[in-house]
């Protein structure tokens, strides 16, 4: 017995879409309209944009990837292999001098931004976000200092649990505790860090980069 | 060789010796400290002064109503 011979099937006719108050669509439309394409990968950048001031802060971005790439190898393979083997020294030494490339980039590019007044025209967020990005990182650096697992380790745990006890954080933020600060140093403060580091470029994006005293002058 | 005496070998500067320290009134700070700090001022003035590769290029560009 054979089929009947079916035929395709009908698609009904496009009706005009239906406004959606959904919230996927209110933030994708205020994410659009805060920052559409050509403002996030602009074309171009103006002239007052090419300084050395603003290259501190691409290098205190990439020294933060090496950081994170070289503790994630860190953490895979534990303190035994980062102090006993050779490749070991070789990832630890690059995790602690990228660090230190880091806060010498960063310094750099936060002296700068503050002697050109970067909070100016509304600017505001994007220097707050960087000086806490600096203050943020402090912490970070110093959970991973105690958390070598090393004599070095337990002198500075030590020594800096003064200085958070003289504060009254010392309950609750206890360098002593190498569980405690090692969930710090590779969950909690770098997230913290690569998120507020994210706002920053965004808002540098949104806003625009703070055009010298004398252009604003002109401008206004 | 000690698992000592060879990272001691391996060093470049010898730091196997209590840190110097520059101290100025209540200031207590490391020699090394004070290098980094040091080359940070001297790194931020560098930034400052030293005009960017092509910079003037693209300005004269942008007046001269060319591409930026």
């Amino acid at each position: 017995m054979s089929a009947a011979p079916t035929s395709p099937p009908t698609i009904p006719p496009t009706s005009p879409p239906i406004p959606s108050k959904s919230w996927t669509v209110k933030v994708r439309e205020r994410g659009v309209e805060a920052l559409p394409p050509e403002r996030l990968l602009p074309d171009g950048q103006p002239t007052y944009v090419a300084s050395w001031i603003y290259v501190f802060g691409v290098a205190s971005i990439a020294s933060l990837i090496v950081i994170i790439g070289s503790g994630c190898i860190l953490a895979l393979k534990g303190p035994a292999w980062w102090h006993e083997t050779g490749v070991g020294h070789f990832f630890n030494s690059i995790h602690m001098w990228s660090v230190e490339l880091f806060f010498f980039a960063m310094v750099v590019h936060l002296w700068g931004k503050y002697w050109m007044a970067a909070w100016r025209g509304g600017r505001g967020r994007v220097w707050v976000t960087g000086a806490i990005t600096f203050l943020v990182a402090v912490p970070c650096a110093l959970t991973g200092y105690v958390s070598q697992q090393n004599f070095d380790a337990q002198w500075i745990s030590t020594q800096a649990k003064d200085a958070m006890n003289s504060v009254g954080v010392g309950a609750f933020f206890n360098l002593t505790n190498f569980g405690q600060m090692y969930s710090y140093h590779i969950l909690l403060l770098p997230i913290a860090v690569v998120a507020l580091v994210s706002v920053h470029v965004l808002l540098v994006r949104r806003n625009g980069v703070v055009p010298p005293f004398e252009l604003e002058d002109k401008l206004s | 060789m000690s698992l000592q005496g060879a990272a001691i070998a391996g060093a470049v500067f010898n730091l196997n010796h209590p840190a110097h320290t520059v101290d100025w009134s209540f200031i207590h700070l490391s020699v090394a400290n004070v290098v980094v700090i040091g080359l940070m001022l001297i790194v931020f003035v560098a930034a400052i002064a030293l005009p960017f590769p092509g910079a003037t290029k693209r300005d004269a560009a942008r007046r001269g109503g060319g591409g930026s």
